[in-house]
């Protein structure tokens, strides 16, 4: 293998892992910001049970968000070291900011949130884990500012091969960022909602569950059923956007070779990048057209038109199936879970077990469906990094092929075993009991015996 | 000097502050961490309580650090992760060992916490290490041959061994009764060889580096510069003394942790010296490699809007756990 396609691999794959973490962490301090409020509100020990169990959650994937997000502010150096060089003028700023902005708020005032019970007043700690919220947020602001800018690039001038500003906020608010944004926010909500119904699922059906698990599914499945056609609508449009701004990507999801009028939507097919067609074809007539244009004989681009310069075509194809095959399921599991917890009085022992069943193994449907919706937008963007300007191989890394092979096999190997032990971990802790309420007073003084958590 | 002749310079101070705070916040935290496998099950639990709050907040340290490398440096950041491809890559695995291992090791089954115990260890120690390496290569110029490669290696043995003495200190100053008396047994035994290796890597640094030699032995400078060597002894022979006052397990718990904080940053800046005006040592200044004054001026706005506000914020959450390290509680 060459070292671009590994160094290739190896960016995929920490940015695979990485996603993961922020996907839970964005929404689910938003969460616990909630819950900690009804606490508050209710003084009903079953919300700050619930608090309780997911800021473990919560710390457990911050840190893996953490250690795998300061790998990859190495990678882009290591990595794509032209990548800088070229755009470093509009890249580094967005990355700065999101340091300066939100990385040392969040990371600082985590500490504060998560053991700082006792020492700091109760608004004290409250504002803490709003400013943690709030920094995980903005940090997915900045992050897809600059993703975006690299689908969709604006404000922005060329100059000796070397790309320059001429307008921070066309740079900053380019076509595609706010469908992009809100696509991936809502993606972590609704990773947040399965993971939420899921895990309290697994609990009644393991004989496990407390008092928290009623109100951690409620909350759960109606964070899913409103966020879902939320996400189908916001999804539809950041896909017009695509349309009007990468239509090469558009025609690989569809998997449209030649430019056609009244395209089929496929439910299936076999895309061949040899023969440049697809085989074992099943679609809606007229359904691609329909959907894309609002017209049944609308005319869709096909790769064609894009020769040399469109992106692999079956991994975009099947990654948007995925994507949208996921999103129907949680729709359906969503709203038939919340429509049943509602009939049963919200008391999730009553559910029928194929039903629990089916949201537990939905548990982490987020990943699946963020993880090829992000596969979609780029490998959809190859072989450019900035869509149209710059391509992929003219940044890449000058490091030898067995060194990067070397370290991605290392890379692979950690992040492998640490999603075993991260589910292996969630699943150990949503079998254990909830903590008895800590008092302050007495721990105040006396020495440090034990970080319990 | 220009306002956009002066951006350069600036960042390269601001990176340069990053990269000392990230040595000094994170260096306690990885040194407790090579210390770990000395303690008890129930000191380890303190040890992690001690440096729990922080360590996210001061990995941080390093991000702004190389980030400051990518954005305002980007020649630069090429040429350096480049050259030091395989000890990042060794630093990000100790660096994820241990970062995980800290949530892991209380979270998970009782019988896996050795495992993550030996994990939190063996990352601190990989971490430490590879840093040490590329400072070392870093100091050289990259330069091939015997002579760098073992340099390299001193360097990383000196500073995981100066990691383990802050990490010590940090002890005697957040623990009580047993462990502090432990830890101040730690900082005796680590004491000797990071003084030797000190006084090692002084004397070899001008050998390996002609620019570094010229800089520190040419009249008047040398003269003008012998405060930073003097003060720096003064400081390890004076922490010497204290680590073997009984007065360091009470009021003064916080002198020992203060001295070796002080001879890291007298380091700094005896190094900043040797590099300065390199930011790749003999082949690019800083003016160079750095990016368009219109990108740097629009982050230098939004460094200095948020950087007192992030030490202003820092000092908030130290003070919040001020004292003696207690039991960690999500309550």
């Amino acid at each position: 293998m060459d070292a671009l396609l590994l160094a290739r691999l190896q960016f995929a794959a920490n940015i695979t892992f990485h996603i993961l973490f922020p996907t839970i962490t964005i929404a689910l301090c938003w969460v616990l910001l909630f819950f900690r409020w009804r606490w508050l509100r209710t003084q009903d020990a079953a919300w700050l049970g619930a608090y309780r169990f997911w800021t473990k959650v919560f710390a457990l994937s911050f840190a893996l968000g953490v250690v795998s997000g300061i790998t990859m502010s190495f990678q882009f150096g290591t990595n794509w070291p032209g990548f800088m060089e070229r755009v470093g003028n509009i890249a580094g700023p967005l990355l700065g900011y999101e340091v300066l902005t939100a990385f040392f708020l969040e990371a600082t005032f985590l500490g504060v949130m998560l053991f700082g019970h006792g020492k700091v007043s109760e608004r004290v700690h409250l504002l803490a884990t709003f400013l943690v919220a709030l920094g995980t947020t903005m940090s997915a602001f900045w992050i897809l500012s600059l993703n975006s800018w690299m689908q969709t690039p604006a404000g922005y001038e060329i100059i000796n091969g070397e790309f320059h500003v001429t307008s921070w906020a066309e740079v900053v608010f380019n076509p595609s960022f706010p469908y992009r944004l809100s696509h991936m926010l809502l993606a972590s909500g609704l990773t947040v909602a399965f993971l939420l119904a899921g895990l309290s699922a697994w609990q009644v059906l393991k004989n496990k569950a407390n008092a928290s698990t009623p109100k951690v599914m409620r909350t759960g499945l109606t964070l899913g059923a409103v966020l879902i056609p939320l996400q189908i609508f916001v999804g539809d449009l950041h896909g017009l956007n695509t349309l009007e701004h990468q239509p090469q990507k558009i025609a690989a999801m569809e998997g449209v070779w030649e430019t056609e009028r009244g395209a089929p939507l496929l439910l299936f097919a076999w895309p061949d990048e040899a023969t440049r067609s697809n085989r074992f074809e099943v679609g809606i007539p007229k359904g691609a057209s329909l959907i894309l244009t609002h017209e049944l004989d609308g005319e869709i681009r096909g790769l064609n038109e894009f020769l040399g310069s469109h992106p692999p075509v079956a991994p975009v194809f099947f990654g948007f199936r995925i994507m949208v095959g996921t999103g129907v399921l949680m729709l359906l599991m969503s709203w038939l879970g919340w429509w049943m917890l509602r009939r049963r009085g919200w008391a999730p022992d009553g559910l029928p077990r194929p039903l629990l069943w089916g949201l537990t193994a939905m548990s982490f449907s987020g990943w699946v469906a963020t993880v090829a919706g992000w596969y979609v937008t780029e490998i959809g963007r190859q072989p450019y990094i900035v869509q149209g300007l710059l391509r992929t191989a003219e940044v890449a890394s000058t490091t030898p092929a067995p060194m990067i092979a070397l370290t991605l096999a290392a890379y692979v190997t950690v992040y492998l075993a640490l999603i075993v032990a991260y589910v292996g971990v969630i699943a150990h802790m949503a079998g254990k009991p909830i903590d008895a309420p800590v008092r302050y007073a007495s721990t105040r003084l006396t020495q440090a015996t034990e970080a319990r958590s | 000097m220009s306002f956009d002749d002066t951006l350069p310079l600036i960042f390269m101070a601001v990176m340069g502050l990053a990269m000392l705070a990230y040595v000094v916040l994170d260096g306690f935290d990885l040194g407790v961490g090579m210390l770990m496998h000395r303690a008890t099950p129930e000191q380890k639990d303190v040890m992690v309580s001690s440096i729990g709050p922080f360590w996210d907040a001061n990995e941080t340290w390093l991000v702004l650090g190389v980030g400051i490398l990518l954005i305002a440096f980007p020649k630069a950041h090429g040429i350096v992760l480049t050259a030091l491809y395989l000890p990042v890559a060794v630093m990000l695995i100790g660096l994820i060992l241990r970062g995980v291992a800290f949530d892991f090791r209380v979270k998970a089954q009782d019988e896996h916490k050795p495992l993550w115990n030996r994990a939190f260890f063996v990352g601190s120690m990989m971490a430490s290490l590879a840093q040490g390496w590329m400072l070392g290569r870093y100091i050289t110029g990259f330069a091939d041959g015997w002579q760098f490669t073992a340099f390299a290696a001193a360097i990383a043995i000196a500073l995981a061994t100066a990691y383990v003495l802050l990490g010590a200190t940090w002890l005697i100053m957040k623990t009580e009764g047993d462990l502090q008396a432990r830890a101040a047994g730690w900082a005796r035994l680590a004491w000797l060889p990071v003084a030797v290796g000190m006084a090692l890597i002084s004397l070899a640094t001008p050998w390996v580096s002609e620019t570094v030699r010229s800089r520190w032995f040419s009249m008047p400078e040398f003269i003008a510069l012998l405060p930073i060597p003097l003060v720096t002894a003064a400081a390890l022979v004076t922490l010497r003394v204290v680590l073997n006052s009984p007065r360091i397990l009470g009021r003064l718990c916080w002198v020992p942790f203060a001295l070796v904080v002080a001879v890291f940053v007298l380091g700094f800046f005896g190094l900043a010296y040797s590099l300065y005006p390199y930011v790749v040592m003999d082949r690019l200044t800083i003016w160079e490699a750095a990016s368009a004054p219109a990108s740097l001026k629009v982050i230098l706005f939004g460094t200095a809007l948020t950087v007192p506000a992030i030490i202003g914020y820092t000092v908030f959450a130290y003070r919040v756990f001020w004292g003696k390290a207690r039991e960690l509680t999500y309550a």
